[in-house]
């Protein structure tokens, strides 16, 4: 693969659901505390990408353009790259090909969402991604097919809800740890069963908040990395892969486009046997059973396995396999795109053994990170590893 | 760096002011059959990689690249929106190529511009909605400004600015898939009402509806493939930059945005004195002034030489550096994201050798530019060599 990339610094904004500061301010806090990070001067950024989800959150056209003054884009290449909910995940991929091709040395990866911009509720914005003729006259929403896919999961295996909600159980007492989290609590699983059902069997505790944030992580080529930092993390592969936008003719209880990004990271990075050489995971977690929908996806259990490891304890912070030990979507919050590179970003302070009160018990060297979107159709993945 | 990077394969639909028959997916469609036949390429089995070119707020729909996949033949493949200029596009696919894990890429960009009922309104969405938009300015307000400093300060007329106008409209009349094409008199400038002093309608690029796509290769596998007798279309370099963004705080004289995206791509191509080593350009002309400012700005000619070129007719068809050959977006139709790639199809059939009556006597290298259209400052340059 290319040239080698890591990423050398990482910095995030508390994830809230109502930010005074405005979008450019979110990306600026973001980019200068990862240049803070690792001491480096915007400079000697060579190149800008963004992630950004939907326009209509911040109500801006072009919102690339928008968010680039924060985003430390001024006079520089200028990219915004974008898969839905995917993106965050995705826009390290973009990153990283900007460094690996050799034509940059240096790559700064902003990512933001600010969905309160958008009234009266974020859920509004989404009744435009559907097709405008076929499905957007029913007036469906994400809790509505997210529902539809629940269910398709927990029928195909023979779930209960207990076996699902102990995820959100697991991440959101995991963001008690975090700094920047939005919502960590202690929560048990009678609160999550016994929460106002939204869409059957989508109760609210199931689900991740509606956030302002923002993300930033710097990527330098072998040279810049060995310079500035002693801890290095290398990006050992990226995947994406974008599925039919028919949703409707898939068979929901598998995400195949998962396992399709996986593979090729996997493959770019020389995993063979994910279970075991993937040590710690970050799989996008917007809903509690997506995080074992995803953990099937990216190969690191069989089909319909991922709730058993969760009642075994395995993806514990203290477990063989620790998922989502930030607190993921479910306990930091979900600014979309910036919760996408927040997983990438506790990867980065994970594997250097920065990671505070969250640092998991087992020695880590590779893990993975996920994002999906779309409708329902993308999977992005990032392998990195010490 | 150690890949080189071909132009294999390209197709566009012919450009209209409507298309009631055919909805976007139809355009698309048309142009990547055209440019996979041109390339001889199967999209399932031989493309790595697809990158699209899209903005939410045009298309109508949140998160648009939803829709994208299937018409291309990327279901379930590596792909992903930029939201950008078409050549912002060719700069994602160029520097993945360029990273040695993918040797095809396609890139899309489209127009219906015909489905957007409130085209100014979308484009106030673009400007800062704290500083700006309260000042209710649209884009041809700004325009007319811009264009009044501009005659100022190089002292010319609006009469240069029609001549450019003339040009364009009249090269497109041997441009088959343009749409805006017309052999313009004197009268038609002197009744072309005034939109903001002294921008006129005329002034302006109508908008058309549209598909390009191109498909570009490593030269490994070009090599493997067709061998080197097929002379095939190298793209050499390019760049990209972003200038400030808002309006208070840019330098309404100059576009210098411009000259570093050009700068980055003649230093990629190996180019020292771009007025001498270019044989044509295509250049944005969203307004006919621009063509006169980007002209400087990317270094092709002195600002006070313009008046000398304008009346000796030097960015004629016959003269020494002919621009807009294609008949620019004043001749073929604006096309929001796919304009740069309308420029960049022309620029590879001139160097093909496959202009009609338009093309020019053996060129060698040519300049093919793009700029978002007001408010921003995002400008993005190819080099295509034979």
């Amino acid at each position: 693969m290319g040239n080698r990339v890591a990423i050398v610094g990482a910095g995030m904004t508390k994830f809230v659901r109502r930010a005074q500061e405005t979008g450019q301010e979110l990306a600026f806090y973001a980019t200068k505390m990862a240049l803070d990070s690792c001491g480096m001067k915007l400079d000697q950024i060579d190149g800008v990408v963004l992630g950004s989800a939907p326009d209509t959150f911040d109500g801006v056209h072009m919102k690339g353009e928008y968010l680039s003054p924060g985003a430390g884009a001024w006079g520089k290449p200028y990219m915004r790259c974008y898969v839905g909910g995917g993106t965050g995940v995705f826009a390290v991929a973009h990153g990283w090909y900007h460094v690996a091709s050799g034509v940059f040395d240096t790559c700064l990866v902003v990512c933001e969402e600010k969905m309160s911009s958008y009234q009266p509720h974020a859920q509004g914005a989404f009744l435009t991604i559907f097709d405008h003729t076929t499905e957007r006259p029913l007036k469906p929403n994400l809790l509505w097919i997210f529902a539809l896919e629940m269910n398709r999961y927990m029928t195909t295996y023979g779930l209960r809800k207990e076996d699902i909600a102990l995820v959100a159980v697991k991440n959101k007492n995991n963001a008690l740890d975090h700094p920047a989290a939005q919502l960590g609590g202690k929560v048990t699983l009678d609160d999550i069963l016994s929460s106002e059902v939204l869409a059957w069997p989508v109760q609210r505790l199931d689900v991740s908040p509606v956030s302002d944030g923002a993300v930033a992580v710097i990527l330098a080529n072998e040279t810049v990395a060995r310079r500035v930092t002693d801890k290095p993390v290398w990006i050992e592969g990226v995947g994406w892969s974008l599925d039919t936008a028919y949703w409707t003719n898939r068979d929901l209880c598998y995400p195949r486009y998962v396992e399709e990004a996986a593979r090729m990271a996997y493959k770019m990075a020389g995993v063979t046997d994910p279970r075991h050489q993937i040590h710690i995971a970050e799989p996008y977690d917007p809903f509690d059973y997506k995080e074992l929908h995803h953990m099937e996806g990216l190969l690191l259990c069989g089909r319909g396995e991922a709730p058993q490891l969760t009642v075994d304890g395995v993806t514990q912070r203290d477990g063989e396999l620790p998922v989502c030990p930030s607190g993921g979507l479910l306990g930091v919050g979900n600014p979309i795109a910036a919760a996408g590179l927040m997983k990438v970003a506790e990867l980065f302070w994970q594997l250097r053994g920065e990671a505070g009160k969250r640092q998991v018990a087992r020695k880590v060297k590779r893990g993975v990170a996920q994002a999906w979107g779309d409708l329902m159709q993308v999977g992005t993945v990032v392998v990195v590893g010490i | 760096m150690t890949n080189k990077v071909a132009v294999v394969g390209i197709g566009a639909t012919q450009f209209r002011s409507i298309s009631p028959d055919v909805s976007y997916k139809e355009l698309m469609f048309e142009a990547a059959v055209k440019a996979y036949e041109d390339a001889g390429i199967d999209p399932r089995r031989d493309v790595d990689t697809f990158v699209t070119c899209a903005e939410d707020y045009h298309e109508g729909t949140s998160i648009f690249d939803e829709y994208v996949p299937d018409q291309l033949g990327a279901a379930l493949k590596q792909m992903h929106t930029i939201s950008g200029e078409g050549l912002h596009g060719i700069a994602a696919a160029w520097l993945q190529i360029m990273t040695g894990e993918f040797d095809v890429a396609v890139v899309e960009a489209h127009s219906k511009a015909s489905n957007i009922l409130t085209p100014h309104g979308v484009a106030v969405c673009a400007q800062d909605p704290i500083f700006n938009r309260p000042l209710g300015l649209n884009n041809l307000f700004i325009a007319g400004l811009e264009m009044n400093l501009f005659l100022q300060r190089s002292g010319l007329t609006s009469e240069h600015c029609a001549a450019v106008v003339k040009k364009n409209r009249a090269n497109a009349l041997a441009n088959p898939i343009a749409g805006r094409a017309a052999k313009l008199s004197v009268d038609d400038f002197r009744t072309s009402p005034m939109v903001a002093f002294p921008l006129s309608e005329l002034d302006i690029a109508q908008p058309v509806d549209g598909a390009v796509v191109v498909v570009l290769a490593s030269e490994a596998w070009l090599r493997k493939r067709h061998g080197y007798n097929s002379k095939p279309v190298f793209l050499s370099g390019v760049g990209w930059c972003n200038g400030s963004f808002s309006l208070e705080s840019r330098t309404w004289e100059r576009q210098d945005f411009v000259t570093k995206a050009a700068d980055m791509a003649y230093r990629h191509a190996g180019i020292e004195c771009p007025a001498k080593e270019i044989d044509f350009a295509e250049v944005d002309d969203t307004y006919s002034y621009k063509e006169l400012q980007h002209l400087v700005e990317l270094r092709l000619v002195g600002e006070g030489e313009l008046k000398g070129w304008i009346e000796s007719g030097r960015t004629e068809l016959k003269g020494n550096l002919p621009v807009n050959s294609s008949g620019g977006a004043l001749g073929m139709g604006y096309l929001y994201e796919a304009t740069g790639l309308a420029r960049f199809y022309w620029a590879v059939q001139e160097l093909r050798g496959a202009c009609g009556k338009n093309q020019l006597p053996n060129p060698r290298t040519a300049l093919v530019h793009a700029w978002r259209g007001l408010p921003t400052t995002s400008a993005a340059v190819a080099i295509l060599t034979v």
